[in-house]
């Protein structure tokens, strides 16, 4: 029997939107027979777990932490740099020291900043 | 249909069922509870789920960070009453058909903390409960316990009728009063339609039933 060459496509596609659509018809069927919907203000609401946020987004901080940066920098970030720069100390030519002694000097007036600031005392 | 008959055909190798018992078997056995706990009592709900107790074995394993995906609340410690509000809301927000297990003295009543003023006397103030579990707090196999009677009580539901759940009548809400806070306590202090103060009945004044 001659049948058109694209009959079995025509029958797959038809049971592959069936099998897709089924569920969503039966399920819709359903919610209309037994389940009816029931939609409120707290339901539909976009945010959804936990409290709504309070107050401004722009909050201010206070300049006086850019002490606590700069102490940072000294104790924490040059220190990692250190190690480093220690351990490769004798390969060294003359523009690698500088650069590293800039970046020395520049932590190192940091830290007489602080120092002069009285952040480092423990009171 | 006929529950001899039912029983007859299916020693005949023949599994027969209805609707309603295909959809409260669907609904039993996969109760995803809400993600959170209040207090102590939540220790023991995360124990439950764990390997040595394994709530898995009943389909609930699945503990649902969004309100969205979850249908079973389990309210597992003390309510403060600046939390109140928020259980509240995460209830509204859980889609039908959505159930809920008061677990443990606070939930169900306040507890030891009834007589503080901060602590709310009862989740069922403001949310209808299924399922109350008590104990301080009650262990992993009494939350099985209670577990498996919701799932009871699930499985006994008609789809139509009068004894229809909730969440199949169109005319129950399915949102319920939020409280606010007020300059003294939560407002409203309960949800009036389904909490009631039980009524103090002096016993020597009350008919003698037994005559």
């Amino acid at each position: 029997m001659a049948t058109h060459p694209y009959l079995p496509i025509v029958v797959l596609l038809a049971g592959a939107i069936g099998f897709a659509v089924a569920p969503l018809a039966l399920a819709w069927i359903w919610a209309n027979k037994f389940s009816p919907q029931k939609p409120g203000p707290d339901k539909n609401a976009i945010y959804e777990c936990g409290l709504e946020t309070s107050g401004e987004a722009w909050v201010q901080f206070k300049p006086g932490y850019y002490l606590y940066a700069i102490i940072f920098l000294v104790f924490d970030v040059e220190a990692v740099f250190l190690l480093p720069f220690a351990t490769a100390f004798s390969g060294f030519g003359a523009a690698d020291c500088l650069a590293m002694l800039v970046f020395l000097f520049l932590l190192i007036a940091g830290l007489l900043w602080a120092y002069q600031k009285n952040v480092l005392t423990w009171s | 249909m006929d529950e001899a008959l039912k029983v007859e055909l299916g020693r005949q190798g023949v599994f027969a069922t209805s609707l309603q018992e295909l959809y409260n078997w669907g609904r039993r056995s996969s109760l995803w509870p809400l993600n959170f706990g209040l207090a102590c009592c939540a220790i023991e709900m995360i124990a439950t789920t764990m390997a040595r107790y394994d709530l898995a074995r009943f389909g609930a394993e699945v503990f649902r960070p969004s309100p969205r995906q979850a249908d079973l609340m389990i309210v597992a410690g003390t309510i403060t009453k600046k939390m109140a509000p928020q259980v509240v809301r995460l209830y509204n927000q859980m889609p039908e058909p959505k159930y809920v297990i008061s677990m443990g003295a606070c939930a169900i009543s306040g507890g030891p903390f009834k007589q503080g003023y901060n602590v709310l006397k009862g989740i069922d103030r403001y949310i209808p409960v299924d399922i109350y579990i008590p104990g301080c707090p009650p262990r992993p196999e009494a939350l099985i316990e209670g577990f498996m009677a919701l799932q009871r009580k699930i499985d006994a539901q008609q789809l139509t009728g009068e004894n229809r759940p909730r969440h199949l009548n169109a005319a129950e809400p399915s949102e319920f009063i939020v409280p606010k806070f007020g300059a003294h306590d939560l407002e409203p202090t309960q949800n009036p339609a389904i909490w009631h103060a039980p009524q103090l009945v002096n016993i020597t004044l009350a008919p003698d039933e037994t005559k």
